[in-house]
């Protein structure tokens, strides 16, 4: 009989702080987007929200950021597991190199980048030195929202790309080697390997480090506050906005819902697009 | 790990040059930034804004001496060990109980388990901040170390589960049955048997889990005014802080991250080997 309650009681722990740490938050949280404090419902918050100059622009450059950044990503990340697969030497050390910016925070990757394109950074440095430029550019000013948003794509490329390479990298390792040898012995090249074999069964593990990744990009926040300030307005910028600095935990839980609804609405989208029939899977 | 054939040998030299190119320009992507922030920290605050920059630091230790006696950030430091800690501590006795049991039984109700820990994936958790923010309110753990560890926890739990779940998995029930025909009850054998042997991995479980905390600014921004955290601090003073003081801060957030990483890179695969099922 104990036994039988075992497996239970040791799941017991993690389930209940689970149910009320993450799953009735969430209840709470729609609550506080959709009801006054009186327990009214009203959809005043969302209204709010829209009417505010920001959103759109918040919301557009959320977007418009995983748009650009996602497929970068996808590429970098796709060439540097393929890279890694085929290594003989060095491959836990060059493996290690590549998922150092697992451990960096959004935020000391700001810093990092802003050491860059600051006024004093290291990027006018390099170029006053070899004489492209007579005067130091102002990379990060207000009036430079383009600038900004470049900054902000290298450094979210560039912290963020670890974590796919990681699933890719687990997921090519569960492709049988037989499969690459009998295409070799039919003549196959480097590149036909890839996207005959590679890519189709790596599918799953795409679609994983999809759905993740891009949740991820909409929480972007940090990155962006170190970078640019509040020049280039992001949704998760303004929850912080509405919630720490204006005390308005309505309007912050609107935005909340929002960032939660196209979270859903990616990844119901990357598991239609990239599902794998039962009897194709590996 | 590695299966894909290699492409190097019996290859034109070309393709050889273009693949140890590709190497290292991507090794230099990842560590020439890292390296320039740290220059940045080693530099006196007046080389700095010095314009043009030196690509070789100094090694003044002006400027890391100026941020750690800078007010307020003894405290957040203080407030970030604190934090990272119960995270850890918290995320491991709870985790690693629920990898025990998804690794050794098999029961009903073990696949909505499974499912919860992977939904907690789907859903954007620092969002968790705004809710938690009115909870601890009304129980009295607002601004409180252990109410932020609490939400760290949830971010750091299903890492836990699914590390110790894997660690579990890879060593035998027969160790464990044999432990128990040569006398030990359940909870010797597991302590005398199977715990020294996952105890490496269970430290590393322990150490990311610290890094997620360590790293997390979002709810702790919003969660703490007099407990602030490092990240939270850095972050609330962006506007005002002196560049020197913005280096010297980043800098000392990424050099134990990048320790604390090297230790776990063992593990790193097995964080997310699950979810490719």
């Amino acid at each position: 009989m104990q036994s039988r309650a075992l497996p239970y009681l040791l799941l017991l722990p993690a389930t209940l702080f689970l149910l009320l740490f993450f799953l009735y938050p969430f209840v709470l949280v729609a609550w506080q987007a959709f009801a006054t404090d009186e327990g009214v419902l009203t959809t005043k918050y969302f209204d709010k929200m829209i009417s505010h100059w920001k959103f759109e622009k918040a919301l557009t450059y959320t977007l418009l950021l995983a748009l650009v950044v996602v497929p970068i990503q996808v590429a970098l990340s796709l060439l540097m597991a393929t890279l890694v697969a085929s290594m003989k030497k060095g491959r836990d050390i060059i493996l290690y190199i590549w998922t150092i910016p697992l451990g960096i925070s959004d935020l000391a990757a700001g810093l990092i980048w802003l050491a860059i394109f600051e006024q004093t950074g290291f990027l006018n440095s390099i170029l006053f030195s070899t004489g492209i430029i007579d005067e130091p550019m102002t990379f990060l000013g207000y009036q430079d929202k383009g600038m900004i948003f470049l900054a902000v794509v290298l450094a979210e490329v560039w912290r963020a790309t670890a974590i796919m390479l990681v699933i890719l990298v687990a997921g090519i390792g569960l492709i049988p080697k037989e499969y690459y040898e009998a295409a070799q012995v039919y003549g196959a090249n480097t590149w036909q390997r890839f996207t005959k074999i590679t890519l189709p069964l790596l599918k799953p593990s795409l679609q994983t480090a999809l759905i993740l990744r891009v949740i991820l990009a909409f929480e972007v926040f940090a990155v962006v506050a170190a970078l640019g300030g509040t020049n280039l307005p992001v949704l998760m910028g303004e929850v912080y906005n509405r919630q720490f600095e204006l005390q308005d935990s309505h309007t912050a839980a609107a935005f909340a819902m929002l960032i939660l609804l196209i979270s859903i609405i990616s990844t119901v989208f990357f598991m239609w697009t990239l599902r794998t029939p039962k009897e194709a899977s590996l | 790990m590695s299966t894909a054939p290699n492409m190097v040998v019996g290859q034109s030299r070309v393709a050889r040059w273009a693949f140890n190119g590709s190497v290292i320009v991507l090794c230099l992507w990842v560590l020439v930034p890292i390296y320039l922030l740290i220059a940045n920290a080693l530099s006196a605050p007046s080389e700095v804004t010095q314009f043009p920059k030196k690509m070789v630091p100094s090694f003044d230790t002006e400027s890391v001496e100026f941020f750690l006696y800078f007010n307020g950030v003894g405290k957040a430091l203080w407030s970030s060990v604190q934090v990272a800690f119960l995270t850890m501590v918290m995320s491991i006795l709870i985790g690693a109980p629920a990898g025990y049991s998804l690794s050794r039984f098999d029961f009903r109700g073990k696949n909505a388990f499974r499912i919860l820990v992977l939904m907690t994936r789907a859903f954007p958790l620092p969002l968790l901040a705004l809710p938690m923010a009115i909870m601890f309110i009304r129980v009295g753990l607002d601004d409180t170390v252990f109410g932020l560890a609490l939400v760290h926890t949830t971010l750091a739990l299903p890492f836990a589960v699914l590390i110790t779940f894997s660690l579990f998995s890879g060593i035998p029930i027969e160790l464990e049955e044999a432990a128990w025909t040569l006398g030990c009850n359940r909870l010797q054998a597991f302590f005398k048997v199977i715990f020294p042997l996952v105890l490496p991995g269970i430290t590393a479980s322990a150490i990311f889990a610290f890094v997620v905390s360590w790293n997390e600014v979002f709810a702790a921004a919003v969660l703490t005014i007099e407990h602030r955290t490092l990240p939270a601090f850095l972050l609330q003073s962006l506007d005002v802080a002196p560049l020197h003081l913005k280096f010297a801060g980043g800098a000392v957030l990424v050099v134990p991250a990048l320790i604390f990483i090297f230790f776990v890179r063992k593990y790193l695969f097995a964080m997310w080997g699950i979810a490719n099922r």
